[in-house]
């Protein structure tokens, strides 16, 4: 499976479904167009400055709030590779996997790791590794399955391949 | 290991005899809901499936009720695509403009959730049917779309918090201070994943309504689900409602939670969230001069009779502060006509608040009640996020229906003791 590598864009405590994408652009569900006001809400910048690949890191309870399908779907669709969090709601988290979004739980990486650093994550490892500061965090890795629907691109296709 | 009244929910559901915290298991859906934001994303992914149909035309529930009736063309893009869909698949419960009401009052007013159900609906707040002793929790579009395909859907069996609720709530004390005062506790993540089991005497004098709204906000305290032990005001509620069977389960006395509370109603006060998280709690004493300039009483969390009838209690004979633009939504259809009926409607009017058809507009900041920049809005809702209700400098104070129509009176946050 492959990995994930890019500038980080840092974030805190909670950052809710509501700052990610808010429910005035919910009338709309096309990815590309969601992807437009990601994050608009807490970081009017991030649209313009993300670059494919790039990599969120927050620290606790990521996409709390509104079961919006739509949260990650803007994000991945705005290039993000990887969201990374000291804890993640569970709607947000179950979504993100069922739409392929690969997310890592990992307190150490999510404290330390700094907005701008370069990040490096091994989805078979777990393995974190922010190059900037040379550091190394052991998060999370997925089970067999859940790296197989992240494979497929979401849910759906790994229903259909099975 | 005894088991928790949620894990023998689940493991009935998944053909087991028992489960444990952490098991993943595949669970029988008794109920599939989506609204019209979320069901457009769950329809476009079941069309790529290779699955004929869906699983049970009858245990399908669509209700229109985010952005209805229509605020703009793409809203009526999506309700479209959605009784398209309905029609297609013949789903006998299908709520449209003219039946629907917010999804999570009008189901049980239906009869379509009861107790020992397992439900998933792509709606946050889906956790609400846990009032009537049934497992409920939300989802997303894809597990929405999977379960119409197949009738199932994986779950992570959570652990549980166990909240002994004693003692009588004091008279202006309802459902919605005793959830805000619990996630003030706890924290909005203090649930994360697990389900929250609320027993003791004190239930006794909760009404379904106040149940509903504590099962509701759930999900505020990151919980997975919120769930009631069915005693007899909930067994006459599903006789009143429903035609479907019921089944009762109860915790084992040797079940295992990882937290435990008690928390005695009869200590308890009117409860505020300060933004913009719903654990920013005061008690109405300690609010402070807070000046207002909206107020909304409605929604999945506070929009039934028995919020009606407190709000109507309050305003009656008074008027609403000049100046303060207070919005009264009706939570269903059948809700709106009772309380017309009981004079509720002709009071709110009176007062100088206006009356809206059933719609979640306002409170995720769709429409029918858009904040601007720096105002502020006392709201019977259940989130104060940034943003959540208009402008990001706006700001959501989270209050029960009593605190609501007093703090309209006096253009602040008030106590109903006030008025």
């Amino acid at each position: 499976m492959k990995a994930a590598c890019g500038t980080v864009f840092k974030y805190g405590d909670n950052v809710d479904t509501d700052v990610i994408i808010p429910a005035r652009y919910l009338n709309s569900s096309e990815p590309k167009e969601l992807a437009l006001h990601c994050m608009e809400d807490i970081d009017k910048e991030f649209i313009k400055e993300v670059k494919p690949g790039d990599i969120i890191v927050a620290e606790k309870n990521f996409g709390c709030g509104s079961s919006r399908e739509h949260a990650p779907i803007a994000i991945k669709a705005a290039g993000v590779s990887c969201v990374i969090a000291e804890t993640f709601a569970r709607i947000f988290y179950r979504n993100s996997i069922n739409i392929g979004l690969p997310i890592v739980e990992c307190k150490e990486a999510a404290a330390e790791i700094q907005a701008g650093d370069e990040v490096e994550v091994d989805f078979d490892s777990g393995v974190i590794t922010d190059k900037t500061t040379g550091k190394t965090y052991q998060g999370q890795a997925f089970p067999e399955f859940m790296q197989k629907i992240i494979d497929c691109q979401g849910l759906v296709n790994y229903i259909n391949q099975k | 290991m005894g088991m928790t009244m949620t894990q023998k929910i689940l493991a009935a559901h998944a053909g087991l005899d028992s489960v444990t915290p952490g098991q993943l298991i595949e669970a029988d859906l008794d109920l599939v809901l989506g609204n019209d934001i979320t069901s457009p994303v769950a329809i476009h992914e079941i069309e790529k499936m290779k699955t004929e149909g869906v699983f049970h035309k009858d245990k399908i529930a669509l209700v229109m009720d985010h952005f209805v009736p229509n605020k703009d063309i793409k809203s009526a893009e999506h309700c479209k695509c959605v009784r398209e869909f309905a029609c297609k698949h013949d789903i006998t419960n299908y709520f449209d403009v003219g039946e629907m009401g917010i999804e999570h009052a009008l189901l049980p007013e239906k009869g379509l959730t009861v107790a020992g159900d397992v439900i998933i609906g792509a709606d946050s707040h889906t956790c609400t049917y846990g009032a009537l002793g049934a497992f409920s929790t939300g989802v997303g579009s894809t597990d929405m779309a999977a379960g119409m395909a197949t009738g199932k859907a994986w779950f992570k069996v959570p652990s549980a918090i166990k909240f002994t609720l004693t003692g009588k709530p004091a008279k202006w004390v309802s459902g919605k201070d005793i959830i805000l005062h619990i996630i003030g506790m706890i924290g909005v993540d203090g649930a994360l994943y697990k389900s929250m089991e609320f027993v003791g005497d004190g239930i006794q004098h909760l009404s379904m309504d106040d149940r509903f709204t504590i099962a509701n906000m759930a999900i505020e305290g990151g919980g997975k689900n919120g769930i009631f032990p069915v005693d007899e005001k909930c067994q006459a509620y599903l006789k009143e409602h429903s035609m479907r069977p019921y089944k009762v389960y109860e915790a084992d006395p040797d079940a295992v939670y990882d937290e435990e509370y008690t928390i005695d109603l009869s200590t308890l006060k009117s409860t505020v969230a300060f933004p913009h998280l719903p654990e920013n709690t005061k008690t109405i004493d300690e609010a402070g001069d807070i000046k207002i300039d909206q107020v909304v009483i409605g929604s999945c969390t506070n929009g039934r009779y028995e919020d009606l009838r407190i709000a109507a209690e309050i305003l009656k004979g008074k008027k609403v502060k000049k100046g303060v633009r207070t919005i009264v939504i009706p939570a269903t259809q059948q809700i709106y006509l009772d309380a017309m009926e009981a004079g509720f409607i002709r009071t709110f009017i009176e007062a100088g608040a206006i009356v809206s058809t059933p719609t979640c507009g306002p409170c995720l900041g769709g429409y029918m009640g858009i904040l601007a920049q720096g105002e502020r809005c006392v709201s019977t809702t259940n989130r104060n996020f940034v943003g959540r209700m208009g402008h990001t400098e706006s700001e959501i104070y989270l209050a029960s229906p009593a605190v609501a129509a007093a703090s309209a009176i006096t253009g602040r946050i008030s106590s109903p003791d006030e008025v």
